[in-house]
């Protein structure tokens, strides 16, 4: 069993072939190779992205010697570029590899539709102009777009994408879907042909719980006008009959019980973040509406007509103590009604297609099955345009984590890696880059951050002497282990865009390796 | 405004290393002797060389550390390739350490790094104390464990009872598990050590014997009724081994044909091997997250270039990305990082009385002990040279091996059987002699 795909084992648990295939068939563009690219790229090349292109129109230097993991003695002089690609083809050879030795700057400037070929761009090291063109061009083309940024002992990461949504968002942890509180008619049939009161002690502690919650439920609602438990006092009472119930202290079906029985007392219907989605403007779809929302408008109508203000049900229970038998029959029980929902949800999305135009089959019956068993956990990610976030960032939350004393230090480099970026337009150096003058320097930076936080309207607020005399210290330093922590992070957040599985981040992350205390910063 | 000095290897570095700042350690002499003296003397010890330590060796030969040594007991898989950058596929059953100090050697000129092809409990306990600083990227909780006790043997506290800075030996641990992950420095006798915070490892999953042998309901079920009970009565005698494709295929088999009777579904091979092995995913991306992260502290650790972690970092990158840092406190009553278990003696109880009284002894339950006395071997349980060669010590009163001293440290490694689970151990002992003079009474041996 030595097929070279056995390489990705560990990485197919976590994200499956699905997800595995769409990163093969990825193709991402790189702008300059230093070492936060090359260390983002890497990660993306062991993981068995489709094709990488890197653009980069430096030589290197005897200093990146001392930070890049990809360059060698020999390779001192030739294209940073062509050396990255040539060490990133050898970590995998499934992987197409190709590099162009050019300026980022310069094709942002002179070749935008550039761009257009690639599913995702990873932008390294741009300044602040750089980064506000490269993302309108990202926007216009339909191209997904991640900056990455090191620069001494902070960083950032920042996806720009306008909208990203998720259907396999796997949640680490999220309660299962039971209805305990709702049975339908099947499984109230299941519990009501079991007897809780069997005679034999063994057939006693193999009742699952589910049933034993059914069952429990309907007594309760009998003596007590049709409601559930809602009280602190009945949740109480309630545990009270379950356990009066029990014939042995060592019955777990029992236990288990207890301990679900916060899943009756659970709300019905569906949660405020699938609510929001349900309500958002795209679930009102047309002709260019996307698979998801025309899915999304598919869910909407289920839940006010067959869902009767529930989901598909999810159709998968957790283990619990039971004979094999009942556990087998419930689960068949849960399966059907899932499939049943899966049904209905199916035909409303082939009605739907049809109305606006497009094949009914052109949404593959997989797609709407995952869609089904994630409609609990569907998430929409939305992300402004880094212009926005330059210039109207919320003065409220700025001002929030200005005096928050966990968020001071990655806030405050938040505002100075801008300041940095206005300092060079202006001064072209970055502060404390040479190692002469740095006083002069710092007292620039200084005059620099505070003229940036003015323009942004956070007159009265400053940011520590410490802080910019550091950031000064930095001297734009590209230091290789915050460039490993930045591009780790990056190429996560790639995988996630890509494979479409897992939430990615959102807001602007920004990395503190002082105290570590890092922060995602929400500013729009 | 060009800078005129000459092209430094470490230009990025130099910053950091160079400049004097605000927000850096107590002791942070800035200045081309620290770089210097970082790489001429600064000794790192990599432990493993997976996922991690991979990552690990890249990061610190780029920090400026330029002695590195690596200790790893495996040999290179097929599944390690996606993540563990350093191996190609014609490595596949070479050792990791070997090819991992070879590859960045062959990359970064300047840094030496000594691979060491063996298991950690097979070094003298001297070797670790060579280093100045441990980095850990290790995959087992005894592993970790085993590492910790040898460091913290080496604290040493005063008469005050308060830790000798001196024979402080700091650690950095990472793990990672998917796209979580963990980092933390480790200073024994100022922060907590593993086995202070043992508690924050959650219990290993395990089917009680009734659910696999007559109610299976899933398939993992299955699987390990196939493995640790259908196995053992088929092949009585002859051990499971996970690596062996054969052994893994029976057990498959056995598993399908269990579901099969009961009507279960999900049985696959993936699912077989996951389940026998314990595999945990594994990604490139928060390997080397973790890894940077622990390098960053042993950069700050051995420099003082920046505070240091204070002294747990959690990272979760699962939905969004959430870290954060908690300042754990160290148990003052640890067993293996504080003073060390009290043990009184008469000055007549012999070295082999002793080793059976750590048997009984409620903190300690260690059978098969061995106990080294400042490096020096007292008795030796293996290999049966040194046993013979420690044997005649056994009759010999443990004070009189002591050279006589009213109290002093001794080390004890033996087996440790905690909650059914045999590991082999390493602890502290406080031997305390009665009856001898300047030790009249616990109580004053302080002010004596």
């Amino acid at each position: 069993m030595a097929e070279p795909k056995t390489k990705y084992d560990r990485q197919l648990r976590i994200w499956g072939e699905q997800g595995q295939a769409a990163l093969e068939k990825a193709s991402i563009c790189l702008l300059n190779c230093g070492p936060t690219g090359s260390e983002t790229l890497k990660n993306l090349v062991l993981g068995g992205v489709g094709s990488i292109t890197i653009v980069d129109g430096s030589k290197v230097e005897f200093g990146d010697l001392g930070n890049n993991f990809m360059v060698d003695d020999s390779s001192l002089g030739h294209s940073k570029a062509k050396c990255v690609c040539s060490f990133l083809q050898e970590l995998n050879d499934a992987v197409k590899a190709k590099f162009i030795e050019e300026s980022p700057e310069a094709l942002i400037d002179t070749n935008p539709s550039f761009f257009s070929q690639f599913t995702l761009v990873v932008a390294t090291q741009l300044v602040e102009d750089s980064m506000v063109k490269l993302d309108r061009i990202c926007r216009q083309e339909n191209v997904m777009l991640i900056f990455a940024r090191s620069y001494g002992l902070t960083g950032l990461v920042r996806i720009s994408v306008k909208e990203h949504t998720v259907i396999e968002s796997k949640p680490d942890h999220f309660l299962d879907d039971l209805r305990l509180n709702n049975p339908w008619p099947e499984l109230r049939g299941f519990a009501e042909a079991i007897d809780l009161n069997v005679q034999d002690p063994v057939a006693h502690k193999h009742i699952p719980y589910v049933v034993i919650l059914v069952k429990m439920v309907d007594e309760w609602k009998t003596s007590h006008g049709g409601t559930l438990p809602s009280t602190r006092e009945e949740k109480r009472e309630f545990k009270e009959l379950l356990k009066s119930r029990m014939a042995a202290m060592d019955e777990e079906n029992y236990k288990e019980a207890i301990d679900a029985s916060f899943k009756v007392f659970a709300p019905q219907g569906i949660s405020s973040d699938l609510q929001q989605i349900l309500n958002d403007s795209c679930a009102d779809i047309g002709t260019g509406s996307s698979d998801f929302w025309v899915m999304v408008a598919a869910l909407k109508e289920f839940i006010a007509n067959e869902g009767g203000g529930e989901v598909p049900l999810e159709g998968s229970i957790p283990d619990m103590t039971s004979s094999t038998e009942h556990y087998v029959n419930l689960q068949r029980i849960y399966q059907a009604k899932s499939e049943a929902d899966y049904l209905v949800i199916e035909e409303r999305v082939r009605n739907i297609l049809k109305k606006i135009g497009r094949d009914p089959h052109s949404i593959p019956k997989a797609t709407i099955k995952s869609f089904c068993k994630n409609a609990r956990k569907l998430k929409v990610c939305r992300y402004c345009p880094i212009e926005d976030e330059y210039n109207n960032p919320s003065l409220a939350e700025l001002q929030k984590y200005l005096t928050d004393e966990d968020y001071s230090i990655a806030v405050g480099f938040y505002i100075l890696l801008r300041a940095v970026d206005r300092y060079a337009a202006n001064f072209n150096h970055f502060p404390g880059q040479f190692d002469g003058g740095l006083d002069e320097d710092i007292s620039r930076l200084k005059t620099t951050a505070l003229s940036l936080l003015n323009d942004l309207g956070c007159t009265g607020l400053t940011l520590t002497e410490d802080l910019i005399n550091e950031m000064c210290r930095f001297g734009a330093a590209e230091l290789h282990a915050v460039a490993s922590v930045i591009g780790g992070i990056a190429s996560q957040e790639v995988i996630k865009l890509i494979t479409k599985q897992f939430v990615p981040m959102s807001g602007t992350f920004v990395f503190n390796a002082i105290d570590h205390k890092s922060q995602l910063l929400t500013l729009y | 405004m060009a800078d005129t000095a000459p092209p430094s290897k470490s230009r990025d570095l130099d910053k950091l290393l160079l400049r004097p700042g605000n927000l850096v350690g107590p002791t942070f002499d800035p200045g081309v002797q620290l770089r210097d003296d970082l790489q001429e003397y600064a000794r790192v010890l990599v432990v493993g060389a997976g996922g991690l330590g991979c990552e690990l060796l890249k990061d610190l030969a780029l920090s400026g550390f330029k002695n590195l040594e690596v200790i790893d007991m495996d040999r290179i898989e097929v599944t390690n390739l996606n993540r563990q950058f350093l191996f190609r596929l014609e490595d596949v059953g070479k050792p990791k350490a070997e090819v991992a100090a070879k590859r960045v050697m062959e990359r970064i000129s300047g840094v030496n790094i000594v691979p060491h092809f063996c298991r950690i409990e097979d070094k003298d306990i001297g070797f670790y104390n060579d280093f100045n600083i441990i980095a850990l990227g290790l995959d087992s909780i005894e592993a970790r464990s085993y590492i910790n006790a040898v460091a913290c043997s080496f604290l040493e506290y005063d008469a005050d009872d308060n830790p000798r800075e001196e024979t402080m030996k700091p650690m950095v641990d990472g793990g990672t598990e998917g796209f979580k992950g963990h980092a933390r420095v480790i200073v024994p006798g100022v922060t907590p050590c593993f086995e202070c915070t043992i508690w924050l490892f959650p219990p290993q999953v395990k089917f009680p014997l009734c659910t696999l042998a007559e109610t299976p309901r899933n398939a993992a079920h299955c699987i390990e009724y196939a493995h640790l009970i259908k196995w053992d009565e088929v092949h009585s005698g002859k051990a499971f081994d996970p690596d062996n494709p054969d052994h893994m295929k029976w057990v498959y088999d056995e598993a399908v044909k269990r579901a099969e009777l009961f009507g279960i579904p999900g049985v696959t091979y993936s699912l077989t091997q996951g389940v026998v092995k314990n595999i945990i995913p594994a990604i490139a991306s928060t390997n080397a997250i973790i890894s940077a992260a622990c390098t960053l502290e042993t950069l700050k650790i051995a420099s003082g270039c920046s505070k240091t972690l204070s002294n747990y970092l959690t990272y979760n990158g699962v939905e969004g990305l959430h870290t954060k840092v908690t300042e754990f406190v160290k148990d003052k009553d640890c067993l293996v990082c504080g003073p060390g278990v009290l043990i009184e003696l008469d000055t007549a109880v012999t070295l082999k009385k002793f080793i059976d009284m750590l048997e009984e002894h409620p903190k300690l339950l260690m059978t098969k002990a061995s106990i080294t006395y400042h490096g020096k071997n007292l008795y030796m349980q293996a290999p049966p040279v040194l046993e013979e060669m420690t044997r005649s010590n056994l009759e010999l009163p443990l004070y009189d091996l002591m050279d006589k001293i009213p109290k002093d440290i001794l080390h004890a490694t033996g087996t440790i059987d905690k909650d059914n689970r045999k590991s082999s151990g390493l602890r502290k002992l406080r031997v305390v002699f009665k009856g001898v003079d300047g030790v009249v009474d616990m109580d004053m041996a302080g002010g004596a």
